[in-house]
């Protein structure tokens, strides 16, 4: 990490410091007036406050600055922190790794790499080309979306910590296992033909070096990495925390309950099924998550539903057509979608 | 001189394109401003995040929306 910053930068590196430190400060005395502030607006609406519809008003006031407050923090803060974990970085320390140890190493990777699904065919044929085995590619695929900060924090602030720790793991578990059982099937065959030319002439890259940047170029790419994610979910939140909203404030509780309960063996497949053509991020999903289990939903068939609207999206299955056949999207569906029936019957099981 | 833009599809490779094109028009070079989506081109310049930049067949930048001073500085470098 290099420190020191160029004389020419307009603002000196202290004065960022300093700003970064009273907007976190602030951000904190903000937050911690956000409940008595939103049942301060309800009460001001002619509206009971005890009604579904005071109900469903009062989660809505709340739970909107809430989310984004939480999600425009760590969203700035992740930023800061994958400034140190370029996508080359990533492939430099997968390259050559055994099976096993790699589709650790990868979910854990896949993680803090910066990662968006536009990017996921040049990632992979990235990684695939630098020789890293095509289940520890997966691996790092199946965790980059599932397991990200914009879903920790959220299942964080909405749900508990418990189920973010509770996802965290197990989503991890998913994509090591997953990864490893793809590597152990050996599909290399599978992939499309202009892949495979490319995979067999694998060679190592020539050795990493990061770009030298200053804290203050860090954060820069903190506020970029703000803009843009929170640019691009906030719509989404909007649309998961409307839909929360009703569903908090309208839907009777025994009926979730009945549908999505423990006692319903079938409702986990079905929640799995129903997640893969919807398409949202863990941004909007999980507001619904959070209205979903205070109704009564059993948390094995709310986790299993969240992990398959987000690790097996559609859109996402199309662009990996470019570089895998159809029969092994097919398996990479499988082998994911079994990962988290099994998650999900688990948690069922145990709470 | 000759830009090109590697990226399929995502807004971001849009946004990087209107940019250079905009900030080429104010300084008054010529810019010919290339979008390539094809893959396996995108591949070939071992790019792992778009959109990616090429000034000259060497890629310049890569991952992000590029800032106005990068793009000024490469139309400076290309003479």
């Amino acid at each position: 990490m290099s420190d020191q910053t160029a004389s020419t930068r307009p603002a000196p590196a202290w004065a960022w410091h300093l700003g970064l430190l009273v907007t976190l400060v602030l951000w904190g005395l903000i937050y911690r007036q956000l409940a008595p502030a939103a049942e301060a607006l309800t009460a001001l609406l002619p509206i009971d406050r005890h009604s579904t519809t005071g109900e469903a008003v009062a989660f809505f006031l709340y739970d909107l600055p809430k989310v984004l407050m939480l999600l425009s923090l760590i969203v700035f803060l992740m930023g800061v922190v994958r400034s140190w974990f370029a996508p080359e970085r990533t492939r430099a320390l997968l390259a050559g790794r055994r099976e096993g140890v790699g589709n650790v190493l990868a979910a854990g990777l896949g993680v803090v790499t910066p990662f968006c699904s536009c990017s996921a065919v040049p990632l992979f044929i990235g990684l695939v080309s630098a020789g890293v085995p095509l289940g520890v590619t997966f691996s790092f695929l199946i965790s980059a979306p599932m397991v990200n900060e914009v879903a920790l924090v959220l299942l964080f602030g909405l749900v508990g910590w418990q189920v973010a720790v509770v996802y965290f793991g197990f989503g991890l578990a998913i994509a090591i296992v997953s990864g490893w059982v793809i590597g152990r099937l050996h599909l290399e065959g599978w992939l499309q033909d202009w892949v495979r030319d490319i995979h067999s002439g694998a060679a190592l890259p020539e050795a990493f070096e990061g770009e030298r940047l200053s804290m203050v170029d860090r954060y820069r790419l903190g506020l970029v990495a703000l803009r843009e994610i929170v640019g691009r979910v906030w719509i989404w939140i909007l649309a998961g925390i409307g839909m929360g909203a009703l569903i908090h404030g309208y839907v009777p509780e025994d009926l979730m309950a009945r549908i999505m309960g423990a006692d319903a063996w079938w409702s986990v497949p079905a929640a799995v099924a129903i997640g893969i053509p919807m398409y949202t991020n863990a941004a909007g999903v999980i507001p619904i998550v959070e209205a979903l289990l205070d109704k009564g939903a059993a948390l094995g068939t709310t986790l299993a539903f969240m992990m398959s609207v987000i690790a097996l999206s559609l859109p996402e299955m199309i662009i990996l057509k470019q570089v895998l056949s159809l029969k092994l999207i097919a398996v990479f569906v499988g082998v994911v979608g079994s990962g988290i029936l099994a998650v999900g019957y688990l948690f069922n099981l145990l709470f | 001189m000759q830009i090109k833009v590697l990226g399929a599809g995502c807004a971001n490779c849009r946004t990087t394109v209107d940019l250079i094109a905009t900030v080429a028009a104010e300084a008054g070079k010529p810019v010919e401003v290339v979008k390539v989506e094809d893959m396996r081109q995108i591949v070939g310049y071992g790019v792992m995040a778009t959109p990616a930049v090429v000034v000259g067949e060497k890629v310049v930048h890569k991952g992000s929306v590029p800032s106005r001073a990068q793009v000024l500085g490469w139309l400076q470098q290309g003479e």
